[in-house]
């Protein structure tokens, strides 16, 4: 018997295979979320330059990678939606839009409450900083254009225009801090040189980043299914599924 | 284990306000995504249920 991997380009397929993994990816970001703050928060020892202050890290950069690499995935949904005029593909870049945005919203925070006490100001507008706030601002576009759209077909195909064109942005945050003088430091982890930070340090941040990305595409498949939903809420299988589980 | 005693580690090395307004506000965010997306699920739930309700009735 072979497994046919298209089959889940079927949104009802795909409901139900989304319905099974968001348990599971649930309790790996809670696993890896809980193991990342404890080596974070109480192993990791205090930094010589920026004291406690630092540990803002664990959520800041994985927050931040989240938020380029949910774009990236949401693009490429875009791109797949636009060539292929697959429903799934434009649902699946729509349930993807929130959660990148918060992770945005979370990486700008952090920064800013970091940035306070170690560079003496809540916010300057160099080119990380700046890319990263236009990066919220495209993701909001996004889901703003969609909303305004009423025809949902055209809707899909106009934020998905509007994605591609800003994905532009993603490698323009990733490359600020070399491209550009800026305040922000440079990139934590690399993979062509050794890490710059001890050990305890780059292990909490690796398992916090690993818990956001559980988490991020638990929150996706979520909101992919209830898109499903909504958007196939005259089928009969939905029909079905209502009549189920509404009285739970 | 970096600290020796639990107000030490909510001191933060005085730098608690910052530290703990990130963990904080992102706990929170979080929580309010996954509260969101359930509220939506069973949202829809609902009101197809009461569809199909009414469908029932005029029948």
């Amino acid at each position: 018997m072979s497994l046919n991997i298209w089959r889940f380009a079927s949104p009802q397929a795909f409901y139900s295979l989304a319905g099974n993994l968001i348990p599971w990816f649930l309790v790996a970001a809670a696993l890896l979320g809980a193991a990342g703050l404890y080596v974070g928060l109480l192993i990791a020892p205090t930094d010589a330059q920026q004291g406690d202050a630092y540990r803002i890290i664990f959520i800041h950069v994985a927050a931040a990678w989240m938020s380029m690499f949910i774009y990236t995935v949401m693009a490429f949904w875009c791109a797949v939606g636009l060539i292929v005029n697959t429903r799934l593909s434009f649902m699946m870049a729509l349930a993807l839009a929130p959660t990148g945005a918060l992770m945005t919203l979370i990486a700008l925070w952090t920064g800013s409450l970091w940035g306070k006490p170690t560079w003496g100001t809540w916010w300057v507008w160099d080119a990380r900083l700046t890319s990263e706030l236009i990066l919220l601002f495209l993701y909001i576009g996004f889901m703003s254009l969609h909303a305004a759209i009423d025809d949902v077909r055209r809707a899909d195909r106009a934020a998905a225009l509007l994605a591609l064109v800003g994905a532009i942005n993603v490698p323009i945050i990733y490359f600020s801090v070399k491209w550009w003088n800026t305040l922000h430091q440079g990139a934590s982890v690399s993979l062509t040189r050794a890490p710059s930070m001890a050990r305890a340090m780059l292990l909490g941040m690796l398992l916090v980043a690993l818990a956001a990305w559980m988490y991020s595409i638990a929150a996706s498949l979520m909101r992919v299914r209830s898109l499903i939903l909504e958007r196939e809420s005259d089928s009969d299988w939905v029909q079905t599924i209502a009549r189920t589980e509404a009285a739970t | 284990m970096n600290w020796s005693s639990p107000a030490e580690f909510f001191a933060m090395g005085g730098y608690a306000f910052y530290v703990w307004a990130s963990y904080g506000v992102a706990a929170a965010l979080i929580v309010a995504e996954l509260w969101l997306l359930a509220a939506r699920r069973r949202t829809f739930l609902r009101r197809s249920r009461r569809r199909l309700d009414r469908a029932n009735d005029a029948e």
